[in-house]
């Protein structure tokens, strides 16, 4: 407990929450622009005619690729094209890439299946009154697919957290590099490590309470 | 003249053929019924007429204008007139029975909630459902729920209803209450074109009956002509067959 009082020091505690705001604004940009970007690809993935082929390719190719790449490998790849590139950003600015680059290849598969799992009869009676795809998307679709796309999607936001200190590695001030700093610094490697532990539990307990209740009022309107 | 009119209508699923130069035409009040063996291709013309299944030769003409099946824009207008009433009910899960109805005139076609909803609530009721508004399709039996979709097709104002073996995953008792709503529309001068396997209710209900097979239409004349006195041999086989059972 002594050693636990010397940590939480006022400036190790602003570091920590630092770390832990850093950690945050990766997984919620990965998660909203993912989310956003993901169900982009997903209704792209939708879409039929040769027109929108082109669109339909790039939407697979990019899931499919960016699913299998881990993250680690896509992170590096970011770091050194942007190295390359000459472009002077910050590691902060190549982590929320990278997360956001991941967060849409699973959403988009995530939503995609989702929406696939609406029975094709509620597409076609939505096709025969001319809905638009969106439209059918909008107002038949999603609010029946939300108990597939919802706890695939929070299980990987919370993933996701997890996922983003890999960051630490370029060098991005998030909670696992306050671990190390904390440990670099003297402080033993249970006592460091245990209250980033905490921090992570005090990211992620509520985005899967949210989870649970947006499963439920969402959720329940596809039979109610 | 014929308000719908099927002209040498081809249609296939990949390399199987489904249609094979179908000629039938629906006059304007009229109601026609489809009957044939399963396979026949009957729903499949129904596919075709509400823009599912492009056709590969023949053309269709609404009120004498041929629609061009490459242009979705015409597709659009197709599905404007011409309105389906599928087998499995289609409703949409989501919404109740009075937002079922309401919802393509309102999203899709852009009218006022405020001036569809009287609209729906008379249909509802029309249809026998006025207590129903507010339930879900899951709350509702079979044939409550076709009803429902028969109201969401009218909704739309169509000029053709489309009904595409509308009593066909219905039990028993429930088949009446859904032939009593499309009698009702034959009797205010609904045009429809009706693929059913009721023979008791084609026979009486439509002007005209087309017996398909194989893709074709084998022989379309007036309901004596198709159950009393068929010309063709295979409509006699299929007649004879249905009238044993």
């Amino acid at each position: 407990m002594g050693e636990l009082a010397e940590l939480l020091t006022y400036y190790n505690v602003i570091f920590l929450l630092k770390g832990m705001g850093t950690t945050f604004a990766l997984s919620a940009l990965g998660c909203i622009l993912g989310g956003l970007f993901g169900t982009a690809l997903a209704v792209a993935r939708l879409t039929t005619g040769p027109l929108t082929l082109p669109l339909r390719a790039l939407a697979l190719v990019f899931t499919e690729f960016f699913r299998r790449v881990p993250f680690l490998v896509t992170l590096m790849l970011c770091f050194f094209i942007f190295q390359f590139s000459g472009l002077d950003v910050s590691t902060f600015t190549v982590g929320c890439v990278t997360v956001v680059l991941i967060g849409t290849a699973f959403l988009a598969e995530i939503v995609r299946a989702g929406l696939q799992s609406v029975h094709p009869n509620q597409w076609h009676a939505a096709e025969t009154m001319n809905f638009t795809l969106l439209q059918t998307i909008r107002y038949v679709v999603l609010p029946q697919a939300w108990t597939v796309i919802l706890p695939p999607a929070f299980g990987f936001f919370i993933l996701f957290i997890k996922d983003s200190a890999l960051a630490s590695q370029i060098g991005v001030i998030e909670l696992t590099y306050v671990g190390k700093v904390f440990n670099n610094r003297g402080f033993s490697a249970g006592v460091s490590f245990g209250v980033i532990l905490v921090a992570y539990f005090m990211l992620s307990y509520p985005l899967s309470r949210l989870g649970a209740k947006l499963e439920k009022k969402l959720g329940s309107s596809r039979t109610r | 003249m014929a308000h719908l009119e099927l002209d040498n209508i081809s249609a296939a699923y990949g390399k199987l053929r489904v249609l094979d130069g179908i000629d039938i035409s629906v006059g304007s009040g009229e109601t026609v019924g489809l009957i044939g063996p399963s396979g026949s291709g009957k729903s499949t013309i129904l596919r075709v007429l509400t823009g599912l299944l492009k056709p590969d030769a023949g053309v269709v003409r609404v009120g004498g204008a041929p629609i061009n099946f490459d242009k979705p824009a015409e597709i659009r207008r197709l599905r404007d007139r011409a309105a389906i009433v599928f087998q499995q009910y289609n409703l949409f899960q989501n919404l109740t029975v009075l937002e079922n109805v309401m919802i393509a005139p309102t999203k899709v076609r852009g009218r006022k909630p405020k001036e569809v909803r009287p609209e729906a609530e008379h249909l509802l009721a029309k249809v026998g459902l006025a207590d129903k508004m507010d339930s879900y399709p899951d709350q509702l039996s079979g044939g409550q729920q076709q009803r429902v979709a028969i109201a969401r097709g009218l909704c739309l104002k169509p000029e053709i209803l489309l009904l595409d073996e509308v009593t066909a995953a219905l039990d028993p008792e429930l088949v009446s209450e859904v032939l009593d709503t499309i009698r009702g529309l034959a009797e205010d001068g609904m045009t429809m074109l009706i693929v059913s396997h009721e023979m008791g209710f084609i026979r009486e209900i439509s002007a005209r009956v087309a017996f398909m097979a194989d893709g074709k239409v084998v022989e379309l004349g007036a309901p004596a002509q198709i159950f009393d006195a068929p010309e063709k041999e295979r409509t006699r086989d299929f007649v004879g067959k249905i009238l044993r059972h």
